[in-house]
């Protein structure tokens, strides 16, 4: 339990996604502008990201493990998560119309979002059991919409500053976003290694 | 046309300054010279095969599944990369960790393979991903040397600051990275203004 914990907090605050290892830049950059679409964007990678995690498991330790065909890892990676996000918006689309209506676009954009592929990755090279997996998972995917959240909410009230023209649009985001990173090395004091 | 390929790949259409595309690897691993060159190489090499395989391969494969295709044929050599440097630079391998595998999800080659390559012969599509790969390259290596040289007073491993210099440490952690990505995008949109 403790242990879940830890993986817990340090995956959400400490070694954040986004701010830390720098994954999912991209829809961190392009859907922060409004606080509405981060929270779509938000839900459905906690959602795909929970579920990657754990069938990427399933399939590594299950399959490719015991045949032998570790060296094929990230080419079935890459395949389960653009099938898995295929099945959870038809899914969603199936039984939830309205979940479907709020997340909408987003899903599909996931597919080409690297924290995903990124979070497989580092759950398979930390051997993590598949409880722990979950939890990577899921925290992960928490730790990217605590960040995009906070971005949206800084990046609204930026509309109404005077910032320099050279500095409009993507230069000012990024420094928003370094100066975010730099906050939340505040929480790296938190866990006693 | 070759002219244009230059010029966007190169300057106006820069993968990193301008499109802001494969942020990853660019903010990750270009805390030193050294692995902003081998990631700049080693995304160079997953380019150029990839465009070659799906420039030849343009007329065949069926409009729905291109996408899942070409992100097959990006894994298959960035797969190839991946062994190579673990059995030959296992330095480098470890020091760029985890961002070999994700050069799959790095949008600049999918970009280039759903954008130029698979609409082009095989002579532009080639051409067209040495130069956005050389434009990538001259972007990471840009960035790693700011940060290299504000961050540890050296390049290259090389000391070229006085020992009088301060290190900035923070221009090597995670902050840093945003912090001059974002200046230099704006000196780009100056430099720019300034045409």
């Amino acid at each position: 339990m403790k242990e879940l914990v830890l993986i817990f907090i340090s995956t959400v605050l400490i070694n954040n996604f986004v701010l830390t290892y720098f994954l999912g830049i991209c829809p961190f950059l392009g859907v922060s502008g409004r606080l509405s679409s981060a929270i779509g964007m938000g839900f459905s990678v906690i959602f795909v990201m929970t579920f990657a995690s754990s069938i990427v498991w399933l399939i590594y330790h299950l399959i490719l493990v015991k045949l032998n065909l570790v060296f094929l890892e990230y080419i079935v990676f890459i395949l389960v998560i653009a099938s898995l996000v295929q099945i959870v918006e038809m899914f969603v689309r199936k039984y939830s119309p309205s979940l479907y209506q709020a997340l909408g676009i987003y899903l599909p954009l996931i597919t080409t979002n690297c924290a995903i592929l990124g979070c497989a990755l580092f759950m398979v090279a930390r051997n993590y059991n598949f409880l722990e997996a979950v939890v990577y998972g899921f925290s992960a995917g928490l730790g990217f919409t605590v960040v995009l959240l906070v971005m949206a909410g800084i990046r609204e009230d930026l509309n109404y500053c005077e910032v320099p023209k050279v500095f409009r649009g993507a230069p000012i985001t990024l420094i928003t976003a370094g100066l975010l990173a730099l906050c939340f090395m505040g929480f790296s004091g938190l866990i006693r290694a | 046309m070759i002219g244009r390929i230059f010029k966007e790949g190169l300057w106006t259409n820069h993968p990193i300054f301008r499109q802001l595309l494969g942020m990853c690897p660019t903010l990750a691993v270009t805390t030193t010279v050294l692995n902003g060159i081998s990631m700049g190489l080693a995304v160079i090499f997953v380019l150029f095969f990839s465009s070659l395989v799906v420039s030849l391969l343009r007329k065949v494969v069926p409009h729905q599944v291109r996408i899942a295709v070409y992100t097959i044929i990006i894994a298959t050599f960035v797969t190839i990369v991946d062994i190579f440097l673990k059995a030959n630079f296992p330095q480098i391998s470890k020091a760029l960790g985890p961002y070999v595998p994700l050069i799959i999800v790095n949008c600049i080659i999918l970009g280039r393979c759903e954008a130029f390559a698979s609409k082009n012969r095989l002579s532009l599509a080639l051409l067209d991903a040495l130069v956005m790969g050389g434009g990538f390259f001259w972007g990471l290596v840009t960035l790693a040397s700011v940060r290299e040289i504000l961050g540890q007073g050296t390049i290259l491993g090389y000391k070229i600051l006085p020992p009088s210099f301060n290190p900035l440490i923070v221009m090597v952690l995670p902050p840093g990275a945003f912090l001059v990505l974002g200046t230099l995008v704006a000196i780009m949109n100056r430099l720019e203004r300034i045409k």
